[in-house]
C-alpha cells in the first residue's frame, strides 16, 4: 500500500535516496499486477464477447441486410438498413402477431401471479402434508417442455381429447381447442398459464418466508382482518419479489414457443402465432428460409424484453429512494 | 513472499496466453466467413481419403444395412466413409452453414423440395459437372432436382401419397373400394360410412409444409396449377375438404394433425379412409385389421398426381474440385441399379427407375399401387416453379386451415392466398 502511494507522489527527488533497482521492482511489480488484473478479468471478458456481445451484434447485422439463401453461403448480402423491419411491419402477419404475443403475456402474467401468489399464501401456513403438496405443485416445472405441451395437445384434441370427453359428459359439448382460430390461442395460454405457476409460487412463497411475523402479529393485534393483512401488509412488503417474478415471467413468457409450436404450430391460419413462433417460422419454418425478417422479429423481442427491463429498473431506483 | 508473488504472477501471464490463443483458433476457425472456403477441402485431402456423407435417416445406426452400404461404397471407391445422420429439418441449414464455411460435405442427400433451394444458394453442382448419369431415371421424379434446365442431385427414391383403407369398415358399411374412382364416389363412400356409423377419411391439413403435401394431390387433381390458387379448381380442391369437416365425413382435428398424428387416428380403426404415405407401410401390417390402398382419385376420375417423397443424392460444391470424381463414383454405386433395390428398400422407398421399380413389385406385389402412384406424381418444385414453390406453399397451407377452421370460405380464403403468393413471388 505504501509502495503504491511513494510511486504516485510526482516529487521524484524526494525519493532518490532509494536505490534504483528496489524501485524498478517495485513498479514492475505493480504493473504485473495490473496485468494478472486484466488477465483475470480475461475469461469473463473473452466469454460475454464470444457468447453475448458478438450472437447479438449478429442477429442485428443478420436483421440489416438482404439475406437470401445465396448471400447467405456467399456471405456478400447487401446492406438495406432497416428494410426487413418495414417488411417486418407491413406483413399481415405482423399486426395479429403482436396482439396475439400481448394478450398471451398479460393474460399469462396475471393468472400466473395471481394463482401463483394464492397458493404461495396458502402454503405460507405450516400444516401437515404442506410440503408433499408444494413439491406436487413443482411438476409441471420438472416436465421438459415437449412432454407437458404434448400432454396437453392430447387433452385438448377436438376428437379424442379427455377435456372434450368430460365437456360433453356434463353437456357442455365439444369445443375445438387447438382447431379452432377463436380458441387456439386460449389453449396455448392456458397451458403455459399451467406451466408458470410453481415458478410464481416458488420465488412468491419464499418472498412471504422472508417478511417478518412480528409484522404480522402486530398488524393482529391492530385488529387488521386477514385481507387487510394481506393487502396492507403482506403485499406491500413483497413488492420487490413481486416486481422481479413478474419481470422475470414476462421476459419468459415473451419468448415462449416451443408450447405453442407443439401445440398449435401457431395455427390455425395464424390463429395463435406470437411473434416468437413468428420468427421461428421465418428463419427456419419453411423450406427456404428468410434470415433478415426472422431476425428482425427477432430482435424487436429482445427490445420489447429490454424496454420493460428498463422500466423495472427505474422503478425498483424510485423505491429505493423512497 | 516472493515465491507466492512470482506464482500469481505466473498464473496471471498463463491466464492472458490462454485467453489469446483462444482468440487466435476462434480467428482461425472463422476465417470462411468471408466467403473464401479455405483450408476445409485441402484438409480433408490430406487427410488421407476420408469422404463424408450427410443423410436425413438419423434413426440408421452404424449396424444398419445403409450405413453398411455407405461403407461398401465407400471401400469399393478405395476411400473412408465418413458419415452423419442429421433430422431432415436441420439438414437444410446445417448445409447452407457449412457451405458459409467451406467445409460441405462431398455426398449430401437432402429432402427433394430442399435441391432448388441449395442449388440457388449455390450450394450444389450440376449433374454436368460432377458427370452423373441420370438417363435411367424417371422425368418426373428428376424434375424435382432441376433448375433453370440444369440437375442438381439424383433421386434415391421416392415415396408419395395415396389413400389407405379399412377394409372391414368399408364393407359394413357396403362400400366397395374399387368404385372409389374419382371425388364424388370417394363422398359418396364417406357418407355411407358415416351412416354405418363409422368415421370418414382423416389427413393432415396442420399449418406447416406437411399440410400442404397432404393437400397438394387434391388441388392437382382438381386440375389447378400453383401458380393460380384462386381458380375454380383450386377453390373446388379446397371446398372439398371444407365440406367433408362440415358434414362429419372427417374430424376437426385434421387441421391440427401431422402425417403421424392422422395415421394414429386411422390405426385405431374407426376410419374408413386415411391419406399417408409409403412409408407408413410397415405400420399398417401392425394395425391388425385388414387394409388395403387405392391411389387419390381425381376429381373426374383417374389417378391424382401427388407430391413426391424422398431425397436427392447431390454433391456440394468443393474448393478442391478433384473431390468429385470420388464423390460421383460414390453417388454412382449408391444409386446403381444393384444397390438401388437394396437402398430403396431399406429406407421403404420407390425406385426411381423402371427396371428397379419391376424387380421391387415381383419381390411385393403390395407395391404396385405405389409404383402406379409414383409414375402420377410430380415434385413440388417441378413446373419450373424452382424457389418460388416455398413461397406459395406457405399462404395455400394458411388458407387450407382458414377454410378448414371455417374462418374464410373457401373462395376467400384462396383468394387471400393468391395475393399473398403473387405478391411473395414477384
Amino acid at each position: 500500500m505504501s509502495a503504491g502511494r511513494a510511486t504516485r507522489t510526482p516529487v521524484r527527488p524526494a525519493r532518490a535516496s532509494v536505490p534504483t533497482r528496489g524501485r524498478e521492482l517495485r513498479a514492475a511489480r505493480i504493473r504485473s499486477g495490473q496485468w494478472a488484473a486484466w488477465a483475470f478479468l480475461a475469461p469473463v471478458m473473452v466469454y460475454l464477447l464470444a457468447f453475448y456481445v458478438y450472437p447479438l451484434y449478429r442477429n442485428v447485422d443478420l436483421s440489416l441486410r438482404d439475406y437470401t439463401v445465396r448471400s447467405f453461403v456467399r456471405g456478400d448480402a447487401p446492406f438495406t438498413g432497416p428494410a426487413n423491419y418495414g417488411k417486418v411491419f407491413a406483413d399481415a402477419t405482423f399486426g395479429p402477431a403482436l396482439w396475439h404475443t400481448v394478450v398471451f403475456t398479460v393474460v399469462s402474467l396475471v393468472f400466473q401471479f395471481t394463482i401463483g401468489l394464492a397458493l404461495a399464501v396458502f402454503f405460507s401456513r405450516n400444516f401437515r402434508l404442506s410440503a408433499t403438496l408444494r413439491a406436487l405443485f413443482l411438476v409441471p416445472w420438472l416436465l421438459p417442455l415437449i412432454v407437458s405441451s404434448s400432454t396437453w395437445s392430447w387433452m385438448l384434441n377436438s376428437e379424442s381429447g379427455v377435456v372434450n370427453a368430460v365437456l360433453t359428459a356434463v353437456g357442455i359439448g365439444p369445443v375445438n381447442w387447438l382447431t379452432s382460430p377463436d380458441w387456439s390461442l386460449w389453449s396455448v395460454t392456458i397451458a403455459n398459464i399451467w406451466i408458470g405457476i410453481p415458478f410464481n409460487l416458488v420465488v412468491l412463497y419464499s418472498g412471504l418466508q422472508a417478511i417478518p411475523s412480528h409484522v404480522h402479529e402486530a398488524a393482529e393485534l391492530d385488529g387488521a382482518s386477514g385481507w387487510q393483512r394481506f393487502r396492507l401488509v403482506t403485499f406491500p412488503l413483497l413488492r420487490p419479489v413481486s416486481g422481479i417474478t413478474l419481470l422475470l415471467g414476462l421476459v419468459y413468457t415473451l419468448k415462449v414457443f416451443d408450447i405453442i409450436w407443439i401445440m398449435t404450430r401457431g395455427g390455425p391460419s395464424d390463429a395463435s402465432t406470437t411473434l416468437a413462433t413468428w420468427s421461428y417460422r421465418l428463419g427456419f419454418g419453411n423450406l427456404l428460409p428468410s434470415f433478415g425478417p426472422g431476425a428482425a422479429v427477432g430482435n424487436l423481442l429482445i427490445v420489447i424484453a429490454l424496454v420493460f427491463g428498463l422500466v423495472y429498473i427505474r422503478a425498483q431506483r424510485r423505491l429505493g429512494a423512497a | 513472499m516472493r515465491p507466492g508473488s512470482i506464482g500469481r504472477r505466473t498464473a496471471g501471464l498463463g491466464v492472458v496466453v490462454l485467453a489469446i490463443a483462444g482468440g487466435l483458433t476462434a480467428c482461425g476457425s472463422s476465417g470462411g466467413d468471408d466467403g473464401a472456403p479455405a483450408g476445409a477441402g485441402e484438409g480433408q485431402a490430406s487427410g488421407g481419403g476420408t469422404y463424408t456423407i450427410w443423410d436425413p435417416y438419423p434413426q440408421f445406426d452404424k449396424s444398419s444395412d445403409w450405413v453398411r452400404l455407405l461403407d461398401t461404397c465407400g471401400s469399393q471407391a478405395g476411400v473412408t466413409v465418413e458419415r452423419a445422420g442429421y433430422d431432415t429439418t436441420d439438414l437444410t441449414n446445417k448445409a447452407l452453414l457449412a457451405a458459409q464455411q467451406g467445409n460441405s460435405p462431398d455426398v449430401l442427400i437432402v429432402d427433394n423440395p430442399v435441391v432448388s433451394t441449395l442449388a440457388e444458394a449455390g450450394v450444389l453442382t450440376t449433374t454436368e459437372e460432377s458427370k452423373l448419369d441420370v438417363s435411367a431415371l424417371s422425368p418426373n421424379l428428376l424434375a424435382a432436382g432441376q433448375a433453370g434446365g440444369k440437375t442438381y442431385g439424383v433421386p434415391i427414391g421416392a415415396n408419395t401419397l395415396a389413400l389407405y383403407y379399412n377394409k372391414e369398415v368399408l364393407e359394413k358399411a357396403g362400400v366397395d373400394a374399387a368404385g372409389v374412382t374419382d371425388w364424388a364416389s370417394l363422398t359418396a363412400a364417406l357418407e355411407k360410412v358415416k351412416a354405418a356409423g363409422k368415421k370418414g377419411i382423416t389427413f393432415s391439413a396442420i399449418g406447416t409444409e406437411e399440410g400442404s403435401f397432404q393437400f397438394l394431390p387434391w388441388f392437382w387433381g382438381s386440375g389447378a396449377n400453383l401458380m393460380k390458387l384462386d381458380s375454380a379448381e383450386g377453390v373446388s380442391a379446397v371446398a372439398l375438404w371444407a365440406d367433408w369437416l362440415k358434414k362429419g365425413l372427417a374430424p376437426n382435428s385434421v387441421i391440427n394433425n401431422t402425417q403421424t398424428t392422422s395415421w394414429q387416428e386411422f390405426a385405431t380403426g374407426d376410419f374408413a379412409f386415411a391419406e399417408n404415405g409409403t412409408w407408413q407401410l410397415a405400420n399398417a401390417k401392425k394395425t391388425g385389421f385388414d387394409y388395403g390402398i387405392i391411389p387419390i382419385p381425381g376429381k373426374g376420375g383417374g389417378t391424382a398426381p401427388a407430391p413426391t417423397g424422398g431425397e436427392f443424392v447431390s454433391i456440394p460444391v468443393q474448393q478442391d474440385v478433384a473431390r468429385y470424381a470420388v464423390a460421383q463414383q460414390l453417388v454412382s454405386c449408391l444409386t446403381s441399379t444393384d444397390n438401388s433395390l437394396t437402398t430403396t428398400t431399406t429406407l421403404s422407398y420407390i425406385a426411381p427407375t423402371e427396371e428397379v421399380q419391376v424387380k421391387q413389385v415381383e419381390q411385393n406385389a403390395e407395391l404396385k399401387v405405389w409404383v402406379e402412384a409414383v409414375k402420377a406424381a410430380k415434385g413440388r418444385t417441378s413446373d419450373n416453379l424452382g424457389t418460388k414453390y416455398p413461397k406459395i406453399s406457405e399462404p395455400m397451407w394458411k388458407a387450407v386451415q382458414a377454410a378448414l377452421s371455417g374462418s374464410q370460405s373457401p373462395q376467400e380464403a384462396m383468394t387471400a392466398a393468391q395475393s399473398a403468393a403473387a405478391s411473395a413471388t414477384r
